[in-house]
């Protein structure tokens, strides 16, 4: 096994399978001679060529629109969004044509739109959005949120076999920081199966994206401190999400700590929440706690933005109050 | 090419025909070096670490923005974009409010709620950009349609780059003000590239200001390294616009000089075009006019408004490091507005 970076490994993902499928594409702003924004698809131009690593215009709609005609004909396109934000330009055509094709034609649609997303380096409002969970609603869309290098290729590939439409969330903030092992070779990773990124017995927290990494450290923090034993569960797919993962984990802790970077009100964490309280009310041994950002634009200026992401600390407070319930 | 290519202005009587006196003429020049300044000095702050986030310029599009701006009337309203410091500048701008948005701090428009060029005074009738392009356009033609509908004597001027006019967004406006012959003028900052793409993988006819024809207005492309040129058609657009004579697209050929952003070497310009447009450099260009034409300008005046400038961005910085970085307790306010913040001049 390699060890590869977030960024290299979701790379790898991506230049494999087109190696092996010549039906899968790329489209995006500045992906082919630049390398994309955050250099993803670098040296891919002089690989697989002007028509397969394709320099689109600036135009969210028509490369989201262009990628659901090529599906539809037999093409695998991988589009690239410059940043996450930039996909609400293409959100009329998400929701009201890709999501609602195979439900109301039977045509199915095998293309996956990469997000970078994600705040923590001032951003500010238009650079640093986690826009999964007003996906989440939007049935007809998988949704993807790797936290490993490992997940990040195993679910790419995953998601350009699918043949649904898959919004791919890759955060910036893993990009060049999180490294790790990554398996070589032909494999992919099932959506709708959560991992276990560390084992524990008091409390749950679910959560998914660069909040695995925040997860794991409040609970290292924690376990050092007094002993208190956290599992930290990564959903890894939002569409398909893995209840039965989330119930069995809340059936051992009896304490469930739901955690994203999105913001509060309708976050993906609501929907987590309800459901346990739906299925799982008698096992509950403690109120279920959301940790997420406020609700308002992600700001720019540091100290705002340290307020707004939620830290090690704020999962700390969530965890001490859990644990001491 | 369907649209018209604007002449060049050669001498201070052409200068005077478009409305400008010697003393608008030194001004224009202030304005062209502080817009520069500001841009340099924040490239300095930022390598310095001093500015979080990301720092975009518009080196190259000084005198594109500076001339448009220069020629906009007081109750006038515009969109600037990224490459359009020269438009604050032009309109009265306190620069190291500039310099307080860069730094993220609380004197900034945004208040550190945004930064870079996602700003505006608003008080001076222009409006912050989003990072969504070009998603001001349909603004700046929903104010054009309120100053129809309250028979207001004023213009609102929507910019976009190149690359921003291939979105929805750009026709819906231009077709809109177009059908209802609304006072706006569309400009495009047209520097060659989008990020890392040419104009000839951006769009696939001659000239962008030929769309115009499509809309039922007129277009006009004027070379964006002749200050006084961009002025004259920008003034008579937005005349046109206010006798009634409906939208103009006007676009402005520039080259950007660096990077899309700092972060950006912009390896992928061809050699020697760099080169070439750094020999007409806007701001050389309107200083050897300057001298040519304006007596004691090459003695003394250049010198003393150098002076000035440097002057006044010294103690712009200076004030702007003074301004506090955001309380984090505040990070709540200003999601939703209060009645009593309803009394900006623009609002009545
Ligand atoms: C809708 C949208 N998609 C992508 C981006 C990312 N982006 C920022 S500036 C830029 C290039 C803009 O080019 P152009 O309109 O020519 O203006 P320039 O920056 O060259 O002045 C891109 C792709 C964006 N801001 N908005």
């Amino acid at each position: 096994m390699a060890v590869r970076t977030y960024l290299q490994a979701i790379s790898d993902g991506l230049r494999e399978e087109m190696r092996r499928d010549e039906r899968v594409f790329v489209i995006g702003e500045d992906v082919g001679v630049y390398g994309g924004a955050f250099k993803v698809t670098q040296g891919f131009q002089s690989e697989f060529g002007p028509w397969r690593v394709l320099d689109s215009p600036l135009a969210e709609t028509a490369i989201v629109g262009a990628c659901t005609g090529a599906s539809m004909m037999g093409m695998r396109p991988v589009a690239e969004m410059q940043f996450a934000d930039f996909v609400s330009c293409a959100w009329d055509h998400l929701v009201t044509v890709a999501a609602k094709q195979h439900y109301r034609a039977g045509s199915p649609l095998p293309f996956v739109v990469r997000l970078p997303s994600g705040g923590g380096f001032s951003g500010g409002p238009f650079h640093s959005q986690n826009p999964e969970s007003s996906f989440a609603h939007i049935p007809g869309l998988k949704i993807v949120c790797p936290s490993t290098p490992e997940d990040a290729k195993g679910l790419l590939v995953e998601a350009i076999r699918d043949p649904n439409p898959v919004l791919y969330f890759e955060h910036k903030h893993l990009y060049r920081r999180i490294k790790g092992e990554v398996p070589e070779g032909d494999w992919t990773i099932p959506f709708g199966e959560a991992r276990v990124h560390r084992a524990g017995s008091d409390l749950t927290i679910v959560t998914w994206g660069a909040m695995v990494h925040t997860a794991d450290e409040a609970a290292a923090r924690a376990a050092e401190r007094d002993g208190t034993s956290v599992e930290v569960l990564d959903l890894r797919t939002i569409t398909p999400w893995d209840r039965t993962a989330v119930l069995s984990s809340v059936a051992r802790t009896a304490k469930l700590l739901v955690l994203h970077e999105d913001t509060r009100t309708a976050g993906f964490g609501a929907e987590i929440a309800a459901t346990v309280a739906e299925e799982a009310f008698e096992l509950l041994d403690a109120p279920i706690l959301r940790v997420a950002a406020p609700d308002t634009p992600v700001p720019f200026s540091p100290p705002l933005e340290k307020a707004f992401i939620p830290q090690v600390d704020d999962v700390l407070r969530a965890i001490d109050r859990l644990a001491s319930y | 090419m369907v649209a018209r290519e604007a002449a060049a202005v050669a001498t201070p009587a052409e200068a005077r025909a478009a409305g400008l006196d010697q003393e608008d003429l030194l001004l224009i020049y202030r304005h062209l070096l502080v817009t520069r300044g500001i841009e340099e000095r924040g490239h300095i702050l930022y390598r310095q670490g001093k500015i979080p986030g990301s720092f975009y310029t518009g080196r190259g599009n000084e005198a594109g923005a500076v001339g448009v701006g220069f020629a906009m009337g007081l109750d006038d309203v515009g969109c600037p974009i990224q490459r359009d410091m020269g438009v604050h500048i032009a309109r009265g701008t306190e620069p190291w409010r500039i310099f307080a948005q860069y730094l993220g701090r609380v004197d900034g428009f945004a208040r550190g709620r945004d930064g870079n060029v996602h700003m505006a005074d608003f008080r001076l009738g222009l409006v912050a950009m989003v990072s969504h392009l070009p998603a001001m356009a349909p603004v700046a033609v929903g104010a054009a349609l309120a100053f129809r509908l309250r028979n207001q004597p004023r213009v609102a001027v929507a910019w976009s780059g190149d690359g921003a006019t291939s979105r929805g967004d750009w026709h819906e406006a231009l077709n809109f003000a177009g059908v209802r012959q609304l006072p706006v003028v569309f400009v495009i900052d047209n520097n060659g590239f989008a990020y890392s793409t040419p104009n000839a993988l951006e769009f696939p006819s001659g000239r962008l200001a030929d769309r115009a024809t499509g809309y039922g207005f007129e277009g006009v492309v004027v070379d964006g390294t002749d200050v006084l040129a961009v002025h004259r058609e920008a003034r008579r657009a937005i005349e046109k616009a206010r006798e009634g004579g409906g939208p103009t697209l006007l676009e402005i050929v520039t080259l950007r000089m660096e990077g899309h952003a700092v972060h950006d070497d912009a390896f992928y310009v061809p050699k020697g075009l760099h080169e070439a447009w750094a020999k007409r450099d806007p701001i050389e260009r309107y200083r050897a006019f300057l001298a040519e034409h304006v007596p004691g300008f090459a003695e003394e005046r250049d010198d003393a408004i150098r002076l000035e400038v440097k002057q006044l961005l010294n103690e712009a910085v200076r004030r702007a490091d003074e301004s506090p970085l955001p309380d984090p307790a505040t990070v709540l306010d200003g999601v939703y507005v209060d009645p009593a913040e309803l009394d900006a001049p623009h609002h009545k």
